[in-house]
């Protein structure tokens, strides 16, 4: 409706020439800074919906690793989502270590997923990257699946001791948030 | 509808062509607020509030919802979740004084838009509909606005649903099991806080019902105009779009500078700091006022403060408020003259003025505590909204002589009207 | 038409009624009025009126002040008013970085649960936590206080008329009350566990002065610590935790104004334009 308020009736156009011009370009100019003002009303309507202040300052996880001992692994919170911290055994490196990567459909070495000096220390999402349930095998006593890393019940994917994609449908390996070590013992995520 | 001359719909490309065979949405659109709907030229700026009115209820839709995404109604949580909204939701504050003040600047523009009406008759023949339909609206709005402002469960939320339930104690016998039965419980709690965000919510969509039903009635006989005299010809109208639209724009540039000015400078101004206080069952405030929009009612329920014979003051006070809202049901046949507008009807005219004035009074002793001198004013003001509208104003239709109208709203805006024929006038008057 | 006759006969006769029953509540309310004394008000002060770098459209943080502020508040006030909205991470927005506010944070206990045997206990801040409240509930507030639970501050200024000058003028104000007003009120005597003040509606309050000497409170900035300074300071702060956004508010207020401003002189001209040429057609 309110773009064809440029159009002259017909009983305006017969006046002279610069005066249609002036009136077209008021027109065109008034009904222009409408559109612009709703433009502008759009962006906080759209930006109100993402993450608020609280929620985005809850983003960054410290967690204490100092407990775990080998072969243990423990689940924490990371931006409401399960993150897997797991502290693999000398078994377990040499197993991720002696798999090809060629052979791999997420091909990754377990030094590119995991901190230099810390090659023991797998820090993943415990979210599957089929479609997003958690994986058992972080907990005592839960399936592993079969490479001894993390089995997802939902559609059965295997992950082995490095987090990658073995078997099933998941199509990439399990994710690895940024994360730091801030000391020996504590990493930040996120 | 409308008159012979209106505009007909053309559909210029294929797609409109297709549209308009299979849901004539454009032409509806055309035909009501475009080219094809005939105003009267004559409409002075008063006529810019309900379109303002529309506005305004938009407004409190939007932001309302955004509000509702981040908000939760729930006693423990309510106030909390407010003041998430006002610190760490993106444009929170900004959403939240928009949806407060938009309140306010809604009640402004209808309380203008009805004393328009009030003036220039808008509710006469053949405009009773309209007018009738209005009022649902403003009782709509109010119950709306009530329930709004409890939700942020401030103090003045919970003694403001307190008070207001309470009113309904007033009832003989049944009052105070509604009483209970509204809030559902013995005192506002999540029971209460809860059906209100409810209610809140779903009223403004019955309200935006209504309104499509009032403007629908308007279509049937078109505009009322600043004259009172009836659209005669062509000549006296003139099409909405791009006439109207124009001014209707240039009307909300000026409301929208107006209410940014009080979002963005004076957010709290009207408010009361008792809201920022959460809800408290066991401290009443000071002083209890409801917003300003409802000082001129709040100041007749107060106004009533003596038992008359058999009738308690406070079940007068309560009759009295409905009351002064339920009698603009009956105005299109309470005022029988056949002059509309108060232009011409010189005696009309001083006791609208003295309306005006009673009514600035109220809105004044409303928001003032309960105390002399306040009480006295609001009393004598109290008598003289009743006395306007159901003894002054029939009584008044029937003496008055009205001065001469012009022949045609043509004349009144030209001076001239080709088509005029004198003795006409007379008979319009008479 | 007999039908419409009676409808206002009717309205008539209601109309009258209302009438003389609001104008007998009149005379017997004005009959009192002229023979009853009313009970008059306690005569506190309103605030001062003192100045402010946020005062104004144009106004802006004097993030020095909101500092200084803050250390009073952490120092005097928290003892006893929480400051339940506030998260430790707001205060980088007055100027603290990320560091400092995890140190801070990190010197505050907050509500833990102990992760061994799940009883509740304490535990060091996150930047992410809300400022901790000095009492477990309202029970012990009141018990601690005397029955007079000191307020959330959060809000404070707000919930005040005039709430920045009323918080400054306040924590200033007290002092002893002048003769002349216990002679005309009696009533307005301090009683036990009460403090004057003349800025407090009923002149007394349960809180002892908070700030009672030069000094009591070290500023950073080598500001002199005097009672007028520190009440001001603490409610420049206070108004900055009842409203962060204020600035900001004020900031984005302007470019809106002057964009409406802008096209509503737009819409003004086109809207004169169009008319001009109705005008012209039948003129």
């Amino acid at each position: 409706m309110a773009d064809t308020a440029a159009t002259a009736t017909p009983e305006t156009t017969g006046v002279a020439d610069d005066g249609i011009r002036r009136r077209d370009f008021l027109d065109i100019a008034a009904v222009s800074a409408a559109g612009i003002g709703g433009l502008a009303v759009i962006y906080p309507l759209i930006s109100q919906m993402a993450p608020s202040k609280d929620v985005l300052a809850a983003s960054s996880t410290e967690v204490d690793v100092s407990a775990i001992q080998p072969g243990q692994a423990i689940k924490a919170i990371f931006r409401k989502q399960p993150l897997f911290v797991r502290r693999l055994t000398p078994a377990e490196i040499q197993a991720a270590n002696a798999v090809s990567t060629g052979s791999l459909r997420d091909p990754q070495t377990l030094a590119e997923r995991t901190k230099e000096g810390h090659e023991d220390m797998l820090v993943t999402m415990g979210v599957c990257t089929h479609l997003g349930c958690v994986p058992l095998g972080a907990a005592e006593g839960e399936v592993k699946g079969e490479f001894g890393g993390y089995f997802c019940p939902c559609h059965g994917s295997h992950y082995d001791t490095a987090g990658r994609i073995r078997k099933g449908p998941a199509p990439t390996n399990l994710e690895v948030p940024e994360y730091e070590f801030t000391s020996d013992t504590v990493i930040q995520v996120g | 509808m409308s008159f012979p001359w209106a505009k007909e719909y053309t559909p210029t490309n294929g797609v409109m062509k297709f549209l308009d065979e299979k849901l004539p949405l454009p032409r509806l659109v055309y035909n009501a607020v475009g080219a094809g709907y005939p105003v009267p030229r004559n409409l002075s700026y008063f006529w810019n509030f309900g379109v303002l009115a529309g506005f305004f209820l938009v407004l409190q839709i939007v932001t309302g919802v955004v509000l509702a995404m981040h908000y939760a109604a729930n006693a423990q949580v309510a106030f909390a979740t407010t003041e998430h909204i006002m610190r760490d939701v993106n444009w929170g504050w900004l959403m939240r004084y928009a949806h407060a003040n938009g309140a306010s600047f809604f009640f402004i523009v209808v309380y203008l838009h009805i004393f328009r009406g009030l003036f220039f008759s808008s509710y006469k023949a053949p405009r009773e509909m309209i007018w009738l339909l209005g009022v649902v609206i403003f009782l709509l709005m109010m119950a709306t606005a009530f329930m709004g402002y409890v939700l942020p469960w401030g103090q003045m939320s919970f003694w403001g649903a307190k008070v207001i339930t309470g009113l309904f104690g007033a009832i003989p016998v049944i009052g105070e099991p509604i009483q209970i039965w509204l809030l559902g419980g013995f005192a506002p709690d999540n029971a209460a806080l809860n059906r209100f965000f409810s209610l809140h919510f779903l009223l403004p969509f019955v309200i935006a019902g209504v309104v499509i039903l009032h403007i629908w009635a308007l279509h049937i006989p078109g505009s009322s105009n600043p004259t009172g005299v009836e659209v005669k010809s062509e000549s006296d109208t003139l099409p909405f779009h791009p006439y109207y639209t124009a001014k209707d724009g240039f009307g909300l540039g000026v409301a929208l500078i107006l209410f940014f000015a009080m979002v963005f400078f004076l957010p709290n101004a009207l408010g009361h700091p008792d809201n920022y206080i959460e809800a408290n069952p066991l401290s009443t405030p000071a002083h209890i006022v409801p917003e300003w929009y409802f000082w001129p009612f709040y100041a007749i329920l107060r106004a009533f403060t003596v038992d008359f014979l058999f009738i308690p003051a406070k079940l007068m006070g309560v009759i009295a408020m409905f009351g002064s809202i339920l009698i603009w049901f009956f105005l299109p046949w309470l005022d029988k003259s056949p002059v509309r507008s108060g232009h011409y009807r010189p005696l009309f005219r001083k006791f609208f003025y003295v309306l005006l004035i009673c009514m600035a009074v109220l809105f004044y002793c409303g928001g003032a505590p309960a105390e002399e001198p306040f009480v006295m004013m609001s009393q004598i003001a109290t008598a003289y909204y009743f006395l306007h509208f159901l003894v002054i104003l029939p009584i008044v239709s029937q003496i008055e002589k009205p001065q001469p109208l012009p022949y045609s709203i043509t004349e009144a805006v030209l001076g001239s009207d080709e088509k005029a024929v004198l003795g006409e006038n007379a008979k319009a008057a008479a | 038409m007999t039908k419409l006759l009676s409808i206002r006969l009717v309205a008539i006769l209601v109309g009258l009624g209302f009438t003389v029953v609001a104008l007998y509540s009149f005379v017997v309310g004005a009959y009192a009025a002229i023979t009853e004394e009313a009970p008059g008000h306690l005569p506190y002060e309103e605030p001062r009126d003192i100045a402010y770098s946020f005062d104004g459209p144009f106004g802006k943080w004097d993030v020095q002040q909101l500092q200084r502020g803050f250390k009073v508040y952490n120092e005097v006030c928290s003892a006893c008013h929480s400051l339940k909205y506030v998260a430790f991470r707001d205060l980088e927005q007055i100027g603290y970085d990320e560091g400092q506010v995890k140190a801070f944070a990190a010197s505050k206990q907050v509500p833990g649960i102990d992760p061994n045997t799940g009883e509740a206990t304490t535990r060091p801040g996150l930047p992410t936590d809300y400022f901790p409240s000095p009492y477990p509930n309202n029970v012990a507030a009141a018990a601690a206080n005397n029955n007079a639970i000191p307020p959330d501050l959060s809000l404070m200024t707000k919930a005040r008329h005039d709430g920045t000058n009323y918080v400054a003028s306040l924590l200033a104000g007290y002092a002893e009350p002048s003769a002349e007003l216990l002679e005309e009120h009696p009533e307005a005597a301090p009683g036990p566990g009460l403090h004057h003040n003349p800025y407090f509606p009923n002149l007394n309050l349960a809180m002892a002065p908070p700030l009672a000497m030069t000094g009591q409170v070290t500023y950073d900035d080598g500001t002199e610590a005097t009672v007028q300074q520190m009440s001001e300071d603490v409610a420049a702060f206070l108004t900055w935790t009842a409203e962060p956004t204020l600035v900001k508010r004020k900031q984005t207020g302007w470019p809106v104004l002057i964009f409406l401003l802008f096209a509503t002189v737009l819409a003004y001209l086109s809207k004169n334009q169009i008319w001009a040429a109705a005008k012209r057609k039948n003129g």
